[in-house]
């Protein structure tokens, strides 16, 4: 796991080492698919999807790089932002400067939003990922800048982007600055399409609110890993709204697929051949970078 | 409803006045500003959705496209507008409405007045998400300029979805948010009773969001509200819009109509302004390297 991406700044994760685990500590981990107990070891080798019943664990951002993109290819940018607190959010509960320091030692990450370029089988790309581990993905100011500042990366060396997202949506610590993220993120990655360049978007578990409803599904091509949730309003909002419980399935990447919101639902071990796959023939008439 | 003086109200009294069944709603304001109106319905694919009134009009004589969320006055009218909560079929026809405002040169008018957009199984189905992204990458390549109005409660990305134009002017009284202050208060502090309190902290004035560079312009009230006195309100919103499209009429318009190139880099770089950070040179804070030792 050490040496998959090269530090030519120092990145805004810790990378290698023992930290770095999905679920550390335990050698034996419980599927959430079958209950099945699962050796820690093997899982890391099947890319962290279930043998048994194929669920597929969320990954951190480090974790999908490693497993995506192409060994010691990953170059990260744009480390060096960082959340303010606009707002001067403070609440008898908790501040957000608080959420933040929280959020920070759990996922070992400065942000929810790692953005950099990589080669994908060999096709350079810039990748913005996605870590629900920080505040659950949320979208606030950084998240947007580091996506635009990555579609402009895009933008000025001619390569395809691909983002990966996992998110529950705006942030709500940065009220109305992060609802204006997903115009932000449109706006640029609007920018980017009339510059015939591509966008492909990969939803993963779970993709809700703000970012399913901007930048997310404005994509050339939607791909979905197998049984992530992906919809706008969560399962809690609808049942609590309509008083229904909602059908086995419901907002299922499968059902998403049903319903004509995503393009393909691609199991984790398929994911690199497919999408570079895709960004070749897309770019087959287009100038990009090579 | 209110002993303070105007510029003193708090957010949750705004908010009261943002939902006041007697304020005005977006038919008044069309039918006050707008004349020749025409109604034109559905998305030509699944249904009319009434909770988005959309059509063609002619505002102090150039022809527009107006779009706008609709609540309703009492309870039997909000059942069929579905208490302005758009579903997937309101923004599709908000595309539709937006393809006809570029094909024939329409500067476009947006009324911004809704509770959220709608969370039911239903728009679900039917890709609420999708939708409302959809609008939203429309109006980031749509060519002509589009000034909105907040004039009651923009309520998260069902109001987004109409609101990212090239003005963004709002009522002294109305409100924007991420996410209403009963759904703020919800997913704080699983508590909607602590709605008023959200409503201060998440900074959804007019005021906050002049300052945050977020909207440009606030349109003054009659003292007691615009549902105090309506016909003020709506002359009040006729003249800033006029303005906000002389502004955009002097910057952009060429012999050609109008610079579409410059217009939507323009767009693109507004949006682009808005957020707040920090930013160090790209090496390990303090912040970082306590973590690292961790």
């Amino acid at each position: 796991m050490k040496d998959w991406f090269r530090r030519h700044h120092p990145p805004s994760f810790q990378a290698a080492g023992e930290n770095n685990r999905e679920i550390p500590d335990d050698l034996w981990t419980k599927c959430p698919g079958c209950g099945e107990l699962l050796y820690q070891r093997e899982l890391e080798v099947n890319d962290w999807v279930c043998a048994r019943c194929a669920h597929h664990f969320r990954l951190r951002a480090p974790q999908r790089l490693a497993q995506l993109t192409d060994e010691a290819s990953f170059e990260e940018h744009e480390a060096g932002l960082r959340p303010a607190d606009p707002l001067d959010f403070v609440s008898a509960t908790e501040s957000y400067q608080e959420k933040l320091d929280q959020a920070r030692k759990k996922a070992k990450l400065s942000e929810a939003m790692v953005v950099g370029t990589a080669r994908l089988n060999g096709c350079p790309i810039v990748i913005a990922v996605t870590d629900f581990r920080f505040m659950g993905g949320s979208m606030g100011s950084v998240y947007g800048e580091k996506l635009v500042r990555a579609v402009d990366l895009a933008r000025e060396r001619r390569l395809p982007v691909l983002t990966v997202s996992a998110s529950g949506g705006a942030r709500m610590h940065e009220g109305m600055y992060s609802l204006m993220q997903m115009a932000k993120t449109t706006a640029a990655f609007a920018q980017l399409g009339r510059e015939r360049l591509p966008h492909i978007s990969l939803l993963t578990d779970p993709c809700t609110g703000g970012v399913t409803a901007s930048y997310a599904t404005n994509a050339d091509v939607i791909v979905a890993e197998p049984g992530a949730l992906i919809g706008f309003a969560g399962p809690r909002v609808i049942e609590q709204t309509t008083r229904q419980k909602l059908p086995q399935g419901f907002q299922t990447a499968e059902f998403c697929l049903q319903h004509g919101m995503v393009d393909m639902v691609t199991p984790r071990r398929e994911l690199r051949p497919v999408i570079s796959n895709l960004v070749q023939l897309l770019c087959g008439n287009v100038r990009v970078a090579s | 409803m209110s002993a303070l003086p105007p510029e003193r109200r708090t957010a949750w009294e705004r908010v009261q006045f943002a939902r006041n069944p007697a304020r005005p709603k977006t038919l008044d304001y069309i039918g006050g500003l707008i004349e020749r109106w025409v109604e034109l319905h559905g998305d030509r694919a699944h249904g009319d959705d009434k909770a988005l009134v959309t059509g063609i009009g002619s505002f102090e004589g150039r022809s527009v496209v107006v779009l706008g969320h609709q609540r309703g006055s009492d309870t039997r009218e909000n059942l069929v507008r579905n208490f302005g909560m758009p579903r997937p079929e309101a923004y599709r026809k908000a595309v539709r409405m937006m393809e006809t405002a570029e094909k024939f040169v329409l500067p476009m008018i947006c009324f911004v007045d809704t509770p959220g957009a709608d969370p039911g199984m239903q728009s679900e189905e039917r890709g609420q998400a999708v939708a409302i992204a959809g609008a939203l990458y429309a109006l980031a390549n749509l060519p002509v300029p589009v000034v909105v109005v907040v004039i009651g409660e923009g309520g998260s990305g069902g109001a987004l979805a109409i609101s990212t134009g090239d003005r963004i002017l709002m009522m002294e009284n109305a409100v924007y948010s991420v996410a209403s202050p009963e759904a703020s208060a919800t997913i704080l502090w699983h508590d909607a009773t602590k709605a008023p309190e959200a409503a201060e902290k998440m900074k959804i004035t007019a005021t906050d969001l002049l300052g945050f560079g977020i909207v440009d312009r606030i349109i003054a009230e009659p003292p007691d509200g615009a549902h105090a006195d309506a016909e003020t309100a709506i002359r009040s919103v006729g003249s800033c819009i006029r303005e906000s499209l002389q502004e955009l009429d002097a910057d952009y318009q060429t012999d050609r109509g109008y610079d579409e190139g410059r217009l939507l880099t323009a767009r693109a770089e507004k949006y682009r302004r808005i957020g707040a950070w920090h930013e160090d040179r790209p090496q390990l804070t303090e912040a970082y390297r306590d973590i690292a030792e961790a």
